[in-house]
């Protein structure tokens, strides 16, 4: 029997052998996976013990979230506080014990609780433990500028929208507010205080990251990619003349110009420029019809459409843009899939981000150079020393510089002369479009403003922006243009007077 | 050095173990070191040189490693379980004093020849099914998380289960000693027995939707088989009827299908229906809850682990992050205090367990003592196995105790009178003729 039992021993040896394995494979291989899970309560719990890594404002330089320590069961724990309420809440986020995390508390958490690999991070960590002292966190700053974050939020009002301003020169995100917002404080223990939130439009969605998480059709706005395709097709200059009878045909049917225009209901004989000047769907609708969707959508591509834009928050709290079938990103695999003439002034189930159209508004006005955006500045270590920091990064030269710096001129005269008037600021060259997104609901137009501004044409600009509304009665030149002026001025007086 | 010597010295060991592994809880829940863990340190090694004299005057000549390792899994308990609620921890240190007294009846009794057992085989099998069924007679079985396994009568409460395992390797020591040669003949007639109990196995399925129970029972009875005829074919033939046994009641039992369901797929994209609430809900907030958080615990301890009395089972709020962590997941608290080097000393503690009580099988002289040592040990490891594998996803989970480690008054006095008949097979076989 002696060979059995034999046998058997390495049977129940193998089998406590395999838990070994698994022990390993759990607590190793498969720990970081498991650690970054949403519903992992046990990590999450652990990690207030750790004294978190605060999140500061680039300028002025405030603490935006910040720990507040309490003593349960014999240990310290750290608890969050926003100072700042409501301000910044989308991208800042929240941790909480009881609703896990958003915004970049989640997409830095490792940075936050030291679980980054970053030697310096590392040998910190671990004196820390050693002296059996709260481990502490990295420190983010990030990029936005308070005083203008406040400026839009206050702009925003009780609309629902969002407002994302940003430096096309470097891609840093100088404002990104979302309306209505949330105050991050009651999320853990007064959160039905926040599913009572109301604004204009419903469901209100407060914890929704409109700027880049809000999908909307972008109306006019998206003429500027259309103009941009149109140029680089070289099939169209700025002089290409259209004969504009009030409407276009498509399909045998007749889409008419639309309210957003400024000037005559039918404009005759135009060139390209007084059409995105003057906002002319006609024109645009022909270009379509003759460029055809899908060249239009690589020219939207370029500049960033079907990715997710990259940036620090959560990928789930940033979509892409483009256009949208039964809730699902869609290209065409023929032309004749897609409407281009309607697509062309921004219809046709085409749908953006805010985030994207400052993204788009900043390439034109920075000689076509799409820079990726970026909301975090830095990470520093508890003791000041630097653990991350990212040069500005280009993703790609979206259109050519000729091209780029037409359609900006273009979009000059738009605020000298056009629709979009009311952005002008004194002593800044400012280019935008405005847009006015038929909802098929009446007085409930989703408007726009893109806009980049500078010190003067020549020079690059400092700062680009996009502003979104949602179910407005008026159009995007006067309801979103003077948001787009105003804290487009905030930002550009704030780097005059540091 | 004599065999006692070294369970001497290994008990020094053990009691050392305790006393550090009692100390640093306390240190963390009090953050001093309190007279009390020494006390209970030093009430724990005296509790086992009492069990170390009565080896001495029983059986003289058996194993000296096993009572020392024995001493080892039960510290890790009773350290762990005070760790987690300071109450049941007491009673754990009670239960592992009745376990040794347990422990010295069954050697004083059976001091002179553990060979009259033999003699009662049937009764241990016919023992051994009416344990196993007990908890579904009514009026005294308890469901407890969807499982029959609990009996209780008044305020006292036992897991039969546990007794019904040692009754079944004492039938089946005896009656495959006298079945062998037949057995291993091979002829269709006398797989009859085998056949029955396949069908017993199924039965405590059914009745009692209790898994891991006739898991462990029937790899128990494969194993014995297999050392008695030296077969493969008929351990092939018994895991081909249990696999397909379980597939036809994987679909015919909800609970089953259930178990298996959260083995596979403990995490889901989306919302599933819940049968907790009636809800829809991902499984891993439902279902698979125990499970996943298991994980959850075992991940966070890491290479090192969080140190004891440092890991996390409690929320802020003092709500239970994990079920039945004393009990069914007292590993993923081990594994996530001590990390991977304290977990996989446990493991370690049991495999040496295993190879000592083999070889206690490898020496014994005549087949029931065999027979006996072989299924008692590979009976310790497959429970260890079934548990510790459940929680850690490799084969579906199903609540039986860590030998030793759990917290369980019936777990811990069985598996004692295990380590006491393992003793005596020992002591008999290394006895000088």
């Amino acid at each position: 029997m002696n060979g059995q039992i034999m046998r058997l021993t390495y049977v129940a040896l193998a089998l406590v052998g395999v838990l070994v394995v698994m022990t390993t494979y759990w607590q190793t291989w498969a720990a970081a996976g498991l650690a970054a899970r949403q519903d992992n309560a046990i990590r999450r719990v652990a990690e207030f013990s750790i004294d978190r890594g605060l999140i500061f404002s680039f300028e002025p330089r405030r603490r935006l979230a910040r720990n507040r320590e309490r003593v349960v069961d014999g240990k310290t724990l750290f608890f969050r506080r926003y100072p700042y309420g409501s301000l910044a809440a989308h991208v800042i986020g929240y941790s909480t014990v009881g609703r896990s995390r958003t915004g970049l508390e989640r997409s830095l958490n490792d940075y936050l609780t030291a679980s980054n690999g970053n030697l310096s991070t590392v040998l910190d960590k671990a004196l820390d433990e050693l002296h059996g002292r709260p481990i502490q966190g990295n420190n983010v700053v990030t990029t936005l500028d308070l005083d203008a974050q406040e400026v839009a939020q206050e702009q925003l009002g009780t609309n629902c929208g969002a407002v994302v301003a940003l430096d096309p020169r470097t891609g840093k995100v100088l404002v990104m507010a979302a309306s209505p917002s949330f105050d991050a404080n009651l999320v853990e223990e007064h959160y039905g205080r926040i599913s009572r939130i109301t604004a204009n439009c419903t469901p209100a969605a407060p914890l929704l990251n409109r700027a880049s998480a809000g999908l909307f059709i972008p109306g006019s706005t998206f003429k500027v990619i259309t103009v941009s395709a149109a140029l680089e097709s070289k099939k169209f200059g700025p002089g290409s003349t259209f004969y504009d009878p009030g409407y276009c045909t498509v399909y045998g049917k007749q889409v008419h110009n639309f309210a957003d225009q400024s000037g005559p209901e039918v404009f005759g004989t135009i060139n390209l420029v007084t059409g995105l000047v003057h906002s002319v769907n006609s024109v645009f609708c022909n270009i379509g019809l003759k460029l055809g969707a899908k060249r239009i959508l690589d020219t939207a591509k370029r500049f960033g459409f079907y990715e997710r834009p990259p940036l620090e928050t959560p990928a789930e709290e940033r979509l892409p843009s483009g256009l949208y079938r039964d809730g699902n990103l869609y290209y065409p695999r023929v032309d004749s899939n897609v409407d281009a003439g309607r697509m062309a002034f921004g219809q046709e189930r085409m749908l953006v981000t805010p985030l994207q159209m400052a993204m788009v508004a900043g390439a034109l006005g920075f000689g076509g150079k799409l820079m990726e955006p970026r909301v975090v500045d830095r990470i520093v270590g508890p003791g000041g020393k630097v653990v991350d920091e990212q040069a500005p990064h280009l993703i790609r030269q979206a259109v050519s510089a000729r091209t780029a710096h037409e359609v900006a001129a273009m979009m000059r005269l738009v605020v000298r002369e056009g629709t979009g008037t009311a952005a002008q600021i004194s002593g800044y060259s400012v280019g935008g479009k405005t847009g006015t997104a038929e909802t098929g609901v009446s007085e409930s137009n989703t408007t726009w403003f893109i806009a980049f501004a500078g010190k003067d044409a020549e020079s690059p600009p400092e700062v680009a922006i996009a502003v979104v509304l949602q179910n407005q009665s008026g159009v995007g030149g006067t309801t979103a243009a003077p948001i787009a002026r105003t804290v487009m001025q905030a930002i550009l007086q704030g780097t005059e007077n540091p | 050095m004599s065999a006692r010597s070294r369970e001497l010295a290994g008990l020094v060991v053990a009691g050392l173990l305790a006393g550090i592994a009692l100390a640093s809880v306390t240190i963390a829940r009090d953050a001093e070191i309190s007279a009390s863990a020494v006390t209970w340190a030093a009430l724990f090694f005296a509790l086992y040189v009492v069990a170390h004299v009565v080896v001495r005057r029983t059986v003289p000549y058996a194993d000296g490693a096993l009572l020392p390792l024995t001493a080892v899994l039960t510290a890790f308990g009773i350290a762990f379980v005070y760790r987690l609620d300071a109450t049941d921890g007491g009673r754990q240190a009670v239960w592992v004093a009745v376990g040794v007294g347990a422990l010295a009846a069954t050697l004083i009794v059976l001091r002179h020849d553990y060979r009259v057992l033999e003699s009662y085989r049937y009764l241990f099998g016919v023992a051994a099914v009416g344990l196993l069924l007990l908890p579904s007679v009514p009026g005294i079985g308890e469901r407890v998380n969807g499982v029959r396994l609990w009996v209780s009568v008044g305020p006292l409460q036992f897991q039969p289960g546990e007794l019904a395992k040692i009754c079944l390797i004492l039938f089946l020591a005896g009656y495959l000693r006298e079945k062998r040669e037949t057995l291993a003949q091979g002829r269709l007639k006398d797989v009859g027995p085998l056949v029955a109990i396949w069908g017993a196995a199924m039965l405590v399925i059914v009745v009692t939707d209790d898994l891991g129970s006739a898991l462990l029972n029937f790899g128990i009875f494969l194993a014995m088989l297999y050392v008695a005829t030296g077969r493969a074919l008929f351990v092939a033939a018994g895991l081909a009827l249990f696999v397909g046994g379980s597939a036809v009641l994987y679909n015919a039992i909800g609970h089953v299908q259930d178990r298996v369901t959260i083995w596979l797929h403990p995490w889901t994209d989306e919302r599933v229906y819940c049968a907790l609430n009636g809800k829809l809900e991902y499984r891993q907030d439902c279902a698979s809850y125990q499970l996943v958080k298991s994980l959850y615990s075992i991940a966070n301890g890491g290479f090192g682990g969080t140190g004891l009395g440092e890991g996390t089972f409690t929320s802020v709020d003092g709500t239970q992050l994990i079920p039945y962590l004393r009990t069914d997941f007292i590993f993923s608290a081990i594994a996530q205090e001590l990390g991977l080097m304290g977990a996989a000393a446990l493991l370690l503690v049991f495999m040496v367990f295993v190879v000592r009580g083999m070889r206690v099988a490898l020496q014994a002289r005549d087949g029931f003592s065999k027979l006996l040592a072989a299924g008692l040990t590979f009976g310790f490891a497959l429970q260890a196995f079934i548990i510790v594998g459940g929680v850690l996803r490799v084969v579906p989970l199903t609540g039986i105790t860590l030998p030793f480690v759990s917290y369980g008054g019936t777990s811990i006095v069985a598996n004692f009178v295990l380590l006491a008949l393992l003793l005596l097979v020992s002591n008999r076989a290394n006895a000088p003729r």
